[in-house]
C-alpha cells in the first residue's frame, strides 16, 4: 500500500507527467529501497552547505522537470572535488531551461545493473532486470518478467542474463550480494505493483550493486498518461 | 457458457444462403455440410424458396428441429435481428461469419452483439471469422470442400485469430501427418476469445495439445490468457505475429524501449510455460512431438542412432546449439552395445554416441540400438535418423520401434526424408504415434519442445 506521503509526491508531478530525481528516491526511501544518501539544494549556498554534509568528493546532478535525460545536457558531475567546482558547476546548470536546484549525493559504487517497470498494454505490469548503464540499449541484455515476482522468478532472470558473471566475482572482482539483490528486485516489484495505476514505466538505472548491496544511483518514473491528465487512477 | 454444440452439433443452420449467387459463403457452408458431414443442415433466407432442391425456411423458428448451431452469414447490419432470433429460437450457439464491426469501425454494432449473448448466455464465434472445422463433425470454413486440404483426424486443436493462417496450418499439418481435433478462427473474438476457448479446449476429450496463432490481444486480455496456460494440464503452443513491429514510437524510458512488445510477449510465455513456435513449420513440429508425448518431461540428454556419421554429426551440432546434451557412452555401455550388433557391423559401427551403424546395418541392429539407448539412465530421449534408402531396412521399421517405445516409455522421434516415395516409412511411425521430423534440425526441435513445461 502507499502511504499518503508518496501519493502526495505523485500527486505534484503530475503536470511535468514524471517525478525529477529527488521526488523519485524520495518515493524509494518512503518504499524502504536504497538511495545514496542525497540533498535537494535549491540555490549555491544551499548546495555548499550540503555539500559540507555529505562530503567531497561527490555527485552533483541537475534537477530540472524539462530535462529528462540529465546527461544529453552535461547535467551529471560525479567525484566533484571541492567548493570551488560545485560552484562553477551550480553556475553552469542554472542557466538551463526549467532549472529547480541540485541534487547532490554520495558516490556509490558497485556493478550497473538496470532494474524497470512498465505497464504493458497486453500484460499488465511487468519488470525488467538487466545489465545496465549507459550502454543498456547497444547489448540489451535483460529478462523480462510479468508481476509479481517470486524470489524463484528473481533467480532465474538473473540466470538468464549474459553478463551474469559480472555478478559472481568476474576477473578478481568481489561477487555481488545475490540474496540482497534478490530481495532488492522483490520488494520493488511488490512497490510497482502498487504504483501500477500511477505509472507508464519506471527506470532505476544504474541500480549499483556490490558485495554490500544494492543502491539506486538513479531513478526515473513516468507517470501514466491519465493519472497526470486527471489525476484518477484506472 | 456452454461451448459444446458450437463444436459437437446435431444439427446446422446456415442463415443468409442466396438464391442469386451460388459463390455466396453461406451457400457453401450449407453444400459442404450438407453433403460430408453427418450434421442435419438448414437453409435460412428471409425469402424462403429452394436450393438446389433443398428447401429455405424464411427463419430459424420456421425449421422443425432444435438448432444447435447457427452460422450467422448476413450483412452486418442485419446480423443482431438475426441473433436475437435464434436466441428466440432456443438456438444453442452460433458462428457469425460476416464482417463489418469493429474491424471496420463499427464497435457500436458488434458490442451490441455481445451484450445480447453476455444477458441470454449465448455463445457465439467472430464476427469476421471462419468458425469451426471439426473433421468428421461440422465444418463452417466458406471455402469449397475440393479447394481444402483435411487433415486427418487428431488430437490437435489450433485457435486462430486470422482465418487465412488458419487454412494455411492446415495445409501444414496434413502435410505433416498431424491429426486435428479441431480448428477454429476466432475472428474479432468479441465475445469468445483465446481464454475461453483454452477452458474448453483443456476440458475436451478429444484435445490433447493446444495450438495459438495470436496477433495481439486486447488490454490485460494477454495476462488473463498466460495465467489460465500456466494451469492448463495440456501442451500450450503460441505462434505469435507481427514479431518485428517494434519500431518507430518514441520511448521515454530505457525499460521501455527494452521492453518491446515482442520481447515481452516472448518473455512472458516462456514465464508461464507456454511453447513459443517462431514460425509455421515450429508449430507444426511442436504440435506432432507433443501430441505424441503430452506428457512426458525430458531434461533433454539425446542418444542419436543413424546409418550415416554425416546425420550423427549434424544432429549433435543441432542438440548442442540448442541447448540439448548428448552424453558420451562409457566404455563398458559401448561394448555391450557392439554386442548385440549384428555380425557384419560390429566391427565397423561408431557406439559412442552418436551412433552410427553404417550402411551395412540390418534392420534388427536399428530396434537393438533403440532398445539398448532405452536402458541406459544418462539418455532420456532418443532421436533417429532414418535413411529409408539403406538396403537392409524395410517400412516396418517404424510400427516395430513405436512397441519399443510403448514398452519402455522413453521418447523416441524419428527423421525420414518427406517424399511420397518414403511415405510409407514415415507413416509407419505416425500412425503409431511415434513422431516424425522432415529435417535433422527439426527433429533437434522437436526434441527440445519436450524439456517444455519448465518454468522460467
Amino acid at each position: 500500500m502507499l502511504t499518503d506521503e508518496m501519493v502526495d509526491i505523485l500527486n505534484r508531478s503530475r503536470k511535468s507527467g514524471w517525478l525529477v530525481e529527488p521526488e523519485a528516491k524520495r518515493l524509494c526511501t518512503l518504499a524502504g529501497l536504497p538511495v545514496p544518501r542525497f540533498v535537494w539544494a535549491g540555490d549555491l549556498s544551499e548546495s555548499l552547505r550540503a555539500a559540507g554534509v555529505i562530503g567531497y568528493p561527490l555527485v552533483a546532478k541537475i534537477v530540472s522537470p524539462a530535462i529528462i535525460h540529465k546527461s544529453e545536457v552535461e547535467g551529471v558531475a560525479v567525484g566533484l572535488a571541492d567548493e570551488r567546482q560545485l560552484t562553477v558547476f551550480f553556475e553552469k546548470m542554472s542557466s538551463l531551461p526549467g532549472f529547480a536546484g541540485l541534487l547532490l549525493e554520495e558516490k556509490a559504487a558497485g556493478i550497473e545493473l538496470i532494474a524497470g517497470a512498465k505497464i504493458d498494454a497486453q500484460f499488465g505490469l511487468i519488470i525488467v532486470l538487466g545489465i545496465g548503464g549507459t550502454a543498456v540499449e547497444i547489448y540489451h541484455d535483460v529478462a523480462i518478467r510479468m508481476a509479481p515476482l517470486t524470489e524463484k522468478d528473481v533467480h532465474a532472470m538473473l540466470h538468464e542474463l549474459r553478463g551474469e558473471r559480472l555478478l559472481t566475482g568476474y576477473r578478481g572482482k568481489e561477487a555481488v550480494d545475490r540474496e540482497k539483490l534478490v530481495r532488492f528486485l522483490v520488494d520493488f516489484a511488490a512497490l510497482m505493483t502498487d504504483m501500477a495505476p500511477f505509472i507508464e514505466s519506471v527506470d532505476l538505472n544504474p541500480l549499483l550493486c556490490s558485495a554490500e548491496g544494492c543502491v539506486i544511483a538513479d531513478a526515473r518514473i513516468m507517470l501514466g498518461e491519465t493519472f497526470a491528465a486527471t489525476g484518477e487512477t484506472e | 457458457m456452454n461451448l459444446a454444440p458450437l463444436f459437437a452439433p446435431r444439427s446446422l443452420a446456415v442463415i443468409g444462403v442466396s438464391a442469386a449467387n451460388d459463390r455466396h459463403p453461406a451457400n457453401v457452408i450449407f453444400a459442404k455440410n450438407l453433403l460430408r458431414y453427418p450434421v442435419a443442415t438448414y437453409a435460412v433466407n428471409s425469402k424462403g424458396g429452394f436450393i438446389d432442391g433443398e428447401k429455405v425456411f424464411p427463419s430459424v423458428s420456421a425449421i422443425p428441429d432444435t438448432i444447435d448451431l447457427a452460422v450467422i452469414a448476413v450483412r452486418a447490419e442485419f446480423v443482431p435481428g438475426v441473433l436475437q432470433q435464434c436466441m428466440a429460437a432456443k438456438v444453442k450457439s452460433a458462428v457469425v461469419i460476416s464482417g463489418g464491426f469493429a474491424e471496420a469501425g463499427r464497435e457500436d454494432l458488434q458490442d451490441n452483439l455481445v451484450n445480447m449473448a453476455r444477458e441470454g448466455s449465448f455463445p457465439f464465434i467472430g464476427p469476421n471469422c471462419l468458425g469451426i472445422y471439426s473433421p468428421g463433425v461440422v465444418d463452417t470454413f466458406f471455402l469449397p470442400a475440393e479447394r481444402m486440404v483435411h487433415p486427418l483426424p487428431g488430437d490437435v486443436a489450433v485457435v486462430s485469430q486470422s482465418g487465412g493462417m488458419l487454412v494455411d496450418l492446415l495445409v501444414k499439418f496434413a502435410g505433416e501427418g498431424v491429426g486435428v481435433s479441431s480448428a477454429v478462427s476466432i475472428g474479432n473474438k468479441a465475445l469468445i476469445g483465446e481464454e475461453q476457448l483454452l477452458d474448453f479446449l483443456d476440458a475436451d476429450p478429444r484435445t490433447r495439445v493446444i495450438a495459438f496463432y495470436i496477433e495481439g490481444f486486447a488490454r490485460n486480455e494477454g495476462r488473463d490468457f498466460v495465467r489460465r496456460a500456466a494451469r492448463c494440464s495440456k501442451p500450450v503452443i503460441v505462434f505469435k505475429a507481427g514479431r518485428t513491429n517494434e519500431g518507430g514510437r518514441a520511448v521515454s524510458s530505457h525499460t521501455a524501449s527494452l521492453a518491446g512488445d515482442y520481447r515481452v510477449f516472448s518473455s512472458v510465455l516462456a514465464q508461464h510455460g507456454i511453447i513459443e513456435a517462431k514460425n509455421e513449420l515450429e508449430l507444426v513440429s511442436c504440435c506432432e512431438a507433443l501430441s505424441c508425448y503430452p506428457e512426458t518431461v525430458i531434461e533433454g540428454r539425446v542418444g542419436i542412432i543413424s546409418g550415416s556419421g554425416g546425420h550423427g554429426a549434424i544432429a549433435v551440432d543441432a542438440c548442442i546449439s540448442g541447448g540439448l546434451m548428448v552424453p558420451r557412452l562409457g566404455e563398458e555401455a559401448r561394448q555391450s552395445l557392439r554386442n548385440i550388433l549384428s555380425e557384419n557391423i560390429r566391427g565397423i559401427a561408431s557406439v559412442a554416441n552418436p551412433v552410427d551403424l553404417t550402411g551395412s546395418a540390418v534392420e534388427n541392429d536399428f530396434i537393438s540400438a533403440v532398445e539398448f539407448f532405452c536402458t541406459i539412465p544418462d539418455i532420456d530421449t532418443i532421436l533417429l535418423l532414418l535413411l529409408p534408402y539403406l538396403p537392409a531396412i524395410s517400412s516396418d521399421l517404424g510400427a516395430r520401434l513405436s512397441k519399443v517405445y510403448r514398452r519402455h516409455g522413453k521418447p523416441l522421434i524419428a527423421y525420414v526424408p518427406h517424399i511420397e516415395k518414403y511415405r510409407m516409412f514415415t507413416e509407419g511411425f505416425e500412425l503409431n504415434r511415434v513422431p516424425v521430423a522432415s529435417s535433422i534440425e527439426s527433429a533437434v526441435h522437436m526434441t527440445r519442445t519436450l524439456r517444455r513445461c519448465r518454468p522460467c
